[in-house]
């Protein structure tokens, strides 16, 4: 196991470093790609089965999927990043010290006392439950926990999400054509018209 | 004998297994289509065409290995690898028997089918990554293309798992399929199953829904400039594919290796196969029927209708279950 951890920390470090140093953003997207495979390897290591797949389904599956499109779309050539000097050698220095004091901050913070979960629905995870269902990490033992212990904090940041969903939709549709009211739309669309006719002039 | 044996042993058989299905569903979507268009189809090399495969095989080996001056030469190699590693993965859960008569899967997860919509959400890499880094226009229209439908498709795709799942009360594929033994899931899922199934053939990139290689606006979509052996490894994933989406349906929906009828006498893997066969064979008589969907067509159906129909249908099962118990 110990073998897999160190082989896995490697290729996570190399890829999130390749990440941020790849010279065009498709490399990076793909070294990203890399490291949160890795990472969800790591998670099975840990025998976190739910958050293994979680991992890949949400990380690699949507939202990196999503800057892979959005990367493809602007840089349809395959043009580098940058032309500039590397101004990675000055950053270092400063960027390594950050590390280290939040990988600090962390270890201090694995360390202190925890304080003890929100009882908010009143009933503990259950540990009598049947077959592997109460095997650390499942999906059963992780439903249950998100379900009872941790209701409300769920339920929060699900709606925080949905409120920075709404507001992506509402800073967007001021100039997009197609989202907001139908007579909003035919505003818009009648003003990009205008503005093509003005072009053709 | 070790387990990585026992492993490695199974996963060379399956490969070689997965592999000549291919060679045959290839030849079999050829003859079929061709019979469904009042033509005979590939007969030429063997004995009513068996040979096709091997001669197309020979074929796509020997074709020089073109890439555009253009192309980004890393990513371009990497894509049709990534298409094939992602649909061959799938194989490593994938029961075709029942557990109790043998281990008839290379592993058995808790998190079977977490694990097959994730390694399935990966799969949009190999396609996407293939067309931008070819370097020329009609790739990078189809890989933008197989982004945004792969996307929007797989949420109705998820969703309509968690009816099955609710029902079965696991997300391990033998604990599912165990619980289809009185009832098979497609009766009291229907609507997750008709979901489903259009789902797959659009995560899969077919006809009617293979825009991301839409011949008559694309040339040949994301594999445009891939040539040889190269195009034939995403020949191969997309083959692949097709039999992962059908087997999937078969264990989430068709009861997997149960005997309908109680016929029993029937060996449970040859059930398997025979409904295997029979989604394969849906999807090439769907390819030859319908003609494809518009793209802005195909967007509208997947967020306005699949997406309400995939929540409405968990919700109805949800709500049904927890009155039920």
């Amino acid at each position: 196991m110990s073998v897999l951890f160190w082989g896995l920390a490697v290729v996570l470090v190399a890829s999130a470093m390749w990440t941020i140093m790849a010279s065009k953003p498709v490399y990076s997207v793909v070294a990203l790609l890399a490291n949160f495979f890795a990472l969800a390897v790591l998670y099975l290591t840990l025998s976190a089965e739910f958050l293994a797949m979680i991992q890949l389904i949400v990380y690699s599956g949507a939202i990196l999927v999503l800057f892979l499109f959005v990367i493809a779309m602007l840089s349809s050539g395959v043009a580098s990043f940058s032309v500039g000097p590397n101004r990675l050698p000055r950053i270092a220095v400063p960027a390594v010290l950050l590390v280290l004091i939040a990988l600090g901050l962390v270890v201090v913070g694995i360390f202190m006392p925890h304080p003890a979960p929100l009882p908010l629905a009143g009933a503990a995870v259950n540990a009598g439950a049947v077959g592997d269902a109460n095997v650390f990490g499942s999906v059963a033992d992780f439903g249950r926990a998100l379900f009872t212990t941790y209701l409300l904090p769920f339920e929060v940041t699900a709606l925080i999400l949905m409120v920075a969903v709404i507001g992506v939709i509402v800073l967007a549709g001021e100039h997009a054509p197609y989202v907001g009211t139908p007579r909003r739309a035919e505003e818009v669309r009648k003003s990009l018209r205008e503005a093509i006719a003005r072009e053709g002039d | 004998m070790p387990i990585w044996l026992v492993v490695l042993v199974k996963s060379g058989i399956l490969l070689f297994v997965v592999i000549t299905t291919f060679a045959y569903a290839m030849l079999a979507e050829r003859k079929v289509m061709g019979w469904m268009q009042l033509r005979p189809g590939p007969n030429r090399v063997g004995p009513w065409g068996l040979l096709q495969p091997a001669a197309d095989a020979a074929k796509l080996m020997l074709k020089e290995d073109l890439m555009p001056r253009t192309a980004d030469p890393l990513i371009y190699r990497l894509a049709p690898f990534l298409s094939l590693l992602t649909a061959f993965s799938v194989y490593a859960i994938i029961p075709f028997g029942a557990s109790s008569a043998g281990t008839w899967a290379i592993g058995n997860v808790n998190a079977g089918v977490l694990f097959l919509l994730a390694i399935t959400s990966l799969g949009v890499y190999g396609i996407s990554l293939g067309g931008w880094a070819s370097g020329s226009k009609y790739p990078l229209l189809g890989s933008v293309r197989a982004t945004a439908q792969m996307i929007s498709y797989e949420l109705a795709m998820g969703l309509s798992f968690i009816g099955v799942l609710i029902l079965a009360g696991t997300t391990s594929l033998d604990g599912i399929v165990n619980a289809q033994q009185r009832l098979w899931f497609f009766i009291p899922q229907f609507v997750a199953f008709v979901v489903y199934v259009i789902t797959a053939v659009a995560e899969t990139n077919r006809s009617p829904f293979d825009l991301v290689e839409a011949e008559t606006e694309l040339v040949a979509g994301f594999h445009t400039e891939y040539s040889g052996l190269r195009f034939g490894l995403f020949f191969i994933a997309e083959y692949v594919n097709m039999l992962t989406v059908s087997c999937i349906a078969s264990l989430l929906f068709l009861g997997g290796w149960n005997a309908p009828f109680g016929w029993t006498w029937v060996p449970g893997i040859v059930w398997f196969l025979l409904k295997v066969g029979f989604f394969m064979f849906f999807y090439i008589w769907l390819r030859s029927t319908l003609p494809r969907f518009r793209y802005d067509r195909l967007m509208a159906f997947g967020w306005k209708v699949l997406l309400p129909i995939a929540t409405l249908n968990l919700l109805v099962t949800a709500v049904v279950v927890a009155v039920w118990s």
